[in-house]
């Protein structure tokens, strides 16, 4: 390699790494590294609240919670594994108001685009008694939570 | 005391020069001569800078209407018209999540003139989307991408495609139940995207929820990067047009012979007449062919005033038409976002329904994989299509207009049976209830469509032997194929996204 040739290429190299350095800083300091978002373990009352046989729609958690008489407790998440819209529900399951995806009461996909059943979060009992709803945490579909 | 050039004291010198303060500040700010000749014509257009990235004349086929339909300059008109009403808009905008929606409110009812800003910024937008779009149109359809314009026709697709961020942007800013609803698919669309899409979608959100940092970044790309990033990419796609020899004509404009009369508007003047004398000083630093020689140079007319006039007069129109536009309908505006719940059917602006409806079929296929696709294709097309003959010439041929009806009517057909039968099985798993997630990506209207547009490239191409007429059948299926999934988004989807026909009425929940 010609002397003048090397010595073009490492003016080159450094400017250009110069430059995208550069950017790679500024792209990570847009990259947060602390967030302050709500949790995602939500207490949602006490078992009394959910009689045996009832569905509980908790739209601020994007949740459904299912009592079974005899099983136990499950919950069921709202949102879409499509495209994250909320679902609706009705007698015969779930359906997505965007895309058109639709699960049955268990949330199994039944048509539509949606990849994935509705999660089911992990159910358990806080110290004072409540029940508490792991939203950070999925179980397989089918789980019960027994008191 | 000493006597200036005039023969005047500084006493005498001081009240010449206050007399003629205003002539000579005028002199030094405008320093052509008066445009009732030739010469004034020419230095007006060299001398003045904003109008100097301008030609001082230019190609007859330039000015012709049926040629360029004035997309790219109503285009353009739209975008100032965006950027000085949204810098206004600017003053009263809080980009926070518990201020933007009751601002929109203060706009509609509060502020002077507040509505009519607002409703002309939305219908601008939605007016520069449909422009830019049809001028992409026009641009392939009479073969302009061709060397050496290929390069500028891909700064248009980029154009095109920063135009889209940009509307997408806007419409999240005013934090109702369309901004909640897509950001949240549209960032979720972007997690589908192969290995950094989840990075990407946490990047944008600013977080894992949408949210105040979310709102905040896309007023921050709405108002600053993308704009400036348009307008970046927009000088270059002008200043490409000068270098690239102005806009591309047909073959048998590009060497006229004799003297060509003025459109009939301006009879009685002539253009250039053919003039065998005519040199270029710059003949050895430029590239393309030499001077002419034994022939007329070109059939050019004086951009003052048969250009400036021209774009002067479409965009008073353009403005016109979207103010009528602004005080006649509003811009829409849904309810205050609720994260709770969207609404149902909640659709997208009509220039995204088309994705929504591909989407509906597979997130990945529809949302990724085919605009992607699209994408490149679109970039790709001079350096695939690189024939010569036809150039400047609408649909490139008897033929390629046959070809365009067929795969206009063909594409039509095909994408009504494919959603016929997609209603009517339900699809992959409506036939099959357990089939797996990759058959149903695999599978589904939008992919069958887009095999159907390849299939067609290659049978017309292979019948014609001419890659010009099959990209010419290819595009229109792509235009076709976004038009029909339009008018189904937007028409034909009720609730839950059902089908609904257009006299069908929807159930009330």
């Amino acid at each position: 390699m010609r002397r003048r040739h090397f010595l073009s290429q490492v003016g080159w190299g450094s400017f250009w790494t110069t430059v995208a350095a550069m950017f790679a800083g500024l792209a990570r300091t847009l990259y947060p590294n602390a967030l302050y978002e709500p949790s995602r373990r939500y207490k949602i009352g006490f078992p009394s609240d959910f009689p045996a046989g009832s569905v509980t729609a908790r739209p601020e958690e994007r949740l459904f919670v299912y009592n079974n008489p005899g099983e136990g407790i499950h919950a069921i998440s709202a949102v879409c594994t499509h495209l994250g819209c909320v679902v609706n529900r009705t007698n015969e399951g779930f359906f997505c108001p965007c895309h058109g995806s639709r699960f049955d009461a268990s949330g199994r996909v039944k048509a539509g685009p949606a990849p994935r059943p509705l999660s089911w979060y992990r159910v358990s009992l806080a110290f004072d008694g409540q029940l508490v709803v792991d939203a950070n945490e999925e179980v397989k579909p089918g789980t019960k939570f027994r008191l | 005391m000493k006597a200036n050039r005039h023969g005047e004291g500084m006493l005498g010198g001081f009240r010449r020069n206050a007399r003629l303060l205003f002539r000579n500040l005028l002199d030094s700010v405008v320093r052509h001569g008066p445009v009732d000749t030739d010469q004034g014509r020419a230095e007006i257009m060299n001398q003045n800078f904003f109008l100097h990235i301008f030609p001082v004349s230019v190609h007859k086929n330039t000015l012709r209407f049926g040629y360029t339909l004035g997309l790219g300059v109503i285009a353009f008109v739209l975008f100032l018209i965006l950027v000085v009403g949204g810098i206004v808009l600017m003053f009263y905008y809080v980009p926070a999540t518990d201020q933007a929606y009751q601002r929109m409110k203060d706009l509609e009812f509060v502020v002077s003139n507040g509505n009519l800003l607002r409703n002309i910024h939305r219908w601008a937008a939605h007016g520069m989307v449909a422009a830019v779009f049809l001028h992409m149109c026009r641009v392939f359809y009479t073969g302009s991408f061709r060397p050496p314009r290929e390069f500028n026709w891909v700064v248009g697709v980029v154009l095109f495609f920063l135009t889209l961020l940009l509307s997408f942007t806007g419409y999240l800013l005013p934090w109702d139940q369309l901004a909640f609803w897509a950001i949240t698919v549209g960032t979720n669309i972007m997690s589908y995207f192969p290995f950094v899409g989840k990075e990407m979608r946490y990047l944008l959100l600013g977080g894992n929820e949408v949210g105040q940092e979310a709102l905040i970044r896309f007023y921050v790309l709405h108002v600053a990067i993308l704009p400036v990033l348009l307008l970046a990419v927009l000088g270059v796609h002008f200043w490409r047009i000068r270098k690239d020899g102005g806009l591309s004509r047909p073959e048998e404009d590009a060497s006229p012979s004799a003297p060509v009369p003025l459109p009939a508007a301006e009879s009685g003047a002539e253009v250039f007449p053919p003039d065998t004398r005519k040199t270029y000083g710059l003949m050895e630093l430029v590239r393309g062919r030499t001077p002419m020689v034994d022939r007329g140079p070109e059939d050019t007319l004086m951009a003052w005033p048969h250009l400036v006039f021209r774009l002067l007069t479409l965009s008073i129109l353009t403005l016109t038409a979207f103010m009528i536009l602004s005080l006649l309908v509003g811009a829409p505006l849904k309810d205050i976002a609720n994260p709770q719940f969207p609404e149902n059917p909640a659709k997208a602006p009509w220039y995204f329904l088309a994705l929504q409806e591909l989407v509906s079929y597979s997130a990945f296929v529809g949302g990724v994989f085919i605009p992607f696709l699209t994408l490149v294709a679109l970039m790709v097309i001079p350096y695939i299509d690189r024939e010569s003959t036809g150039t400047g010439v609408w649909f490139h041929s008897p033929r390629g207009r046959r070809i365009a009806w067929l795969a206009g009517l063909s594409t039509t057909a095909v994408v009504s049976l494919l959603l016929f039968l997609q209603i009517r099985t339900g699809g992959m798993r409506g036939l099959y209830p357990d089939a797996p997630q990759w058959l149903v990506d695999v599978i589904n209207p939008a992919s069958l469509l887009l095999l159907y547009l390849i299939v067609f490239f290659f049978v017309t191409g292979y019948v014609t032997d001419s890659l010009r007429e099959a990209s010419v059948g290819l595009f229109t299926g792509f235009v076709t194929a976004l038009t029909t999934l339009t008018i189904v988004g937007v028409y034909l989807r009720g609730p839950n996204w059902e089908f609904f026909w257009f006299w069908q009425s929807w159930p009330v929940p």
